[in-house]
């Protein structure tokens, strides 16, 4: 039988029936806005979590103290830290492959200001802290580098600190207190907001780097060390420059494992995001299991229909139709249910995120190839469910189906 | 030219659990292009299993027939199919019309399936047909929407639609008051008339007057096969009926 006929007698079949067969593609329409959905869910956490690491700055490379491997036994994670501020100064001075070195030392402090305190975290840095962070002075002044060479108790605070402590006055120029250190502050940084973790990244105050190792710290270690490469394309050499100019540095023979470990940012966003895609996953499988049960419906139906309908095989086959012919047809009755139910499920998927969006803030990405793929398995789930009672329907006998009553 | 039908020691024995039913036991059966055969029998006689073998519905168990020469025992159920479609047009007691589709559309359904010709305009070849019995006014009616006469015209129509060798009609008046029979007999006169080849089956003597040729069964085998003597037209029993009813209305 010619397809434009084929389809037209699937049509006209499933319209015969329209609740019977919106009931059954209701299945599949719940299906596939399911699994459009959960996966659009998990594509937009991910893609919160990359725009919020792309906060973190630009061409951001990040030093962290690594496990020791003591006689073939690991320590752990940061089970000894080895970075010093040498280790930023000889990366200051011999990498070729950045544009900015700060180290990092992070307290826990108190800050007393403007009769009230507030507890936050002093990050000491040096002056190519705000180029590497790609972060900005909104009011006064940056330290310099004569700040850190004399460990000067200047400090430039972040929005909300500056919020909580002096909400109605100009912050810059006031003293503060730091756990009893008396403190200047010299500038107000703009404002940055959360980061993939969900902190608030203007809750900080930033001193120089030695201020905070010397007067708030021991003075041996600091926490890890912030890097720029000097392009996006560099920051794989830039990574490796700087593994080589620390191994040297730590005086690690080649085949020792290193102590320390040089982080970039896509491979911030991999970590990250692998989670994010498991559960991706996790959650499609589940929306994906709703689709079978739809195809069941299908079939269901399908077999009922070759039931009610053995009569009409029968008068086919008297006049000629061959098995393949009414195998055809059913099979293409079977995808026209399981198709537009994909389409409408589509329709249901977009218009259903888009509302998730406006009243959950959850965010959605609805990934146009989810969508191709959505329709390809409802189709394969048409064919897949349709074929046994489509086969089913060929197998009958003529003179059989034509006495059927 | 080969005869329409030729059958040799037709023999077809059903299982029906575990025993056997000798439907046919050895019929031999030839029909030339042209003619017009009655076949008569009780219920039981094997005159259905005798059409649904004819009709290439059903294989036969042994014995050989040969359809416009061609021995279709060794065909395929595909070739089968084919040969239906191309070669058998069959008109049923029941009509066996598809149900919600039109009087146009149930006469096209056999050249949608027809894979030898590829015909153009299906919809033309349908109405040529339709005109033929006489409905070409009624081809958007659906089945529901005719009487029984007109239903089993459609059938007829689309039987020949495929100008097939043969039409093979089981019981066609079987639902028919008997006018309508007339009216029916009056149509396969006519196409007989034209050059077709029908075999009818029928259990009721006076249809079977309209045939040319009568084939008697019994118990599986054919036990006369004689030519119609005063035969009957319908054309003309049909105006003596009209004449009787103005007859009694006056």
């Amino acid at each position: 039988m010619r397809w434009q006929n084929t389809i037209k007698v699937s049509f006209r079949s499933i319209l015969k029936n329209r609740m019977r067969s919106f009931l059954t593609s209701l299945g599949i329409i719940i299906g596939v806005a399911a699994v459009i959905i959960m996966v659009a869910i998990g594509e937009g956490a991910q893609k919160e979590i990359r725009d919020n690491i792309q906060t973190l700055g630009a061409n951001l490379l990040m030093v962290f103290p690594a496990a020791r491997n003591v006689g073939g036994v690991s320590q752990g994670w940061g089970s000894f830290n080895r970075l010093t501020m040498e280790d930023a100064n000889v990366l200051e001075r011999q990498a070729r492959l950045v544009q900015g070195i700060s180290p990092m030392i992070r307290v826990r402090a108190q800050v007393i200001g403007g009769g009230v305190n507030w507890s936050t975290t002093i990050s000491g840095v040096s002056v190519s802290y705000l180029l590497i962070r790609d972060w900005g002075i909104a009011e006064g002044e940056f330290f310099t580098e004569r700040d850190i060479l004399s460990r000067n108790k200047v400090a430039v605070i972040g929005k909300t600190v500056a919020d909580n402590l002096f909400p109605d006055q100009d912050p810059v120029g006031q003293r503060i207190r730091v756990n009893n250190t008396p403190m200047k502050i010299i500038g107000l940084l703009k404002e940055k907001g959360k980061d993939s973790r969900g902190q608030d990244q203007d809750d900080v105050l930033l001193s120089p780097s030695t201020t905070v190792l010397y007067r708030f710290r021991d003075g041996r270690f600091i926490d890890m060390i912030y890097a720029s490469a000097v392009s996006p394309l560099m920051i794989n050499a830039a990574q490796e420059e700087m593994g080589r100019i620390l191994r040297d540095a730590h005086k690690i023979n080649t085949g020792e494992s290193d102590d320390f470990t040089v982080f970039n940012q896509s491979e911030l966003i991999e970590t990250l995001s692998a989670t994010t895609r498991t559960l991706t996953l996790l959650l499609g499988a589940i929306a994906g299991v709703s689709l079978i049960v739809g195809g069941i419906g299908i079939m269901n139906i399908m077999l009922v229909s070759v039931t009610e309908r053995t009569r009409e095989i029968g008068i086919r086959m008297s006049i000629g139709a061959r098995e393949s012919d009414v195998m055809t047809q059913f099979l293409t009755e079977a995808v026209t249910l399981s198709m537009s139910g994909g389409l409408i499920g589509i329709l249901v998927s977009l218009v259903g995120s888009r509302i998730l969006t406006q009243m959950t803030q959850i965010k959605t990405l609805v990934n146009p190839s989810i969508v191709l793929v959505a329709v390809v398995f409802s189709a394969a789930v048409g064919i897949f469910f349709g074929f046994y009672p489509a086969r089913k329907a060929a197998a009958l006998h003529p003179i059989d189906a034509l006495r059927y009553e | 030219m080969p005869p329409v039908i030729r059958i040799q020691n037709l023999v077809k024995t059903y299982l029906m659990g575990d025993i056997e039913v000798h439907a046919l036991k050895g019929v031999n059966l030839t029909v030339e292009k042209g003619e017009y055969l009655a076949v008569m029998g009780a219920s039981g006689s094997g005159k259905s299993t005798l059409m649904n073998l004819i009709g290439c519905l059903d294989h036969p168990t042994s014995g050989e027939y040969y359809l416009d020469g061609i021995n279709v025992n060794e065909l395929s159920r595909n070739r089968y199919a084919d040969i239906r479609n191309q070669k058998i047009g069959f008109v049923f007691q029941g009509f066996n019309l598809l149900a919600r589709t039109s009087a146009l559309e149930n006469v096209e359904l056999p050249i949608f399936y027809d894979r030898v010709h590829n015909i153009k305009d299906p919809r033309a070849k349908a109405l040529a047909a339709l005109e033929k019995v006489g409905l070409a006014d009624r081809m958007h009616h659906e089945p529901n929407q005719l009487s029984g006469g007109q239903q089993q015209r459609v059938a007829i129509a689309r039987a020949l639609v495929n100008n097939p060798s043969i039409v093979l009609a089981d019981e066609p008046t079987g639902n028919l008051d008997s006018n309508t029979s007339i009216e029916v007999m009056e149509i396969f006169q006519k196409l007989n008339a034209q050059g077709i080849t029908i075999l009818m089956v029928t259990h009721e003597n006076d249809i079977s007057r309209y045939a040319r040729r009568i084939v008697e069964m019994r118990d599986g085998l054919v036990i006369r096969d004689h030519p119609v003597n005063a035969r009957r037209s319908a054309e003309e029993d049909l105006q003596a009926l009209k004449a009787a009813a103005a007859e009694s209305l006056s």
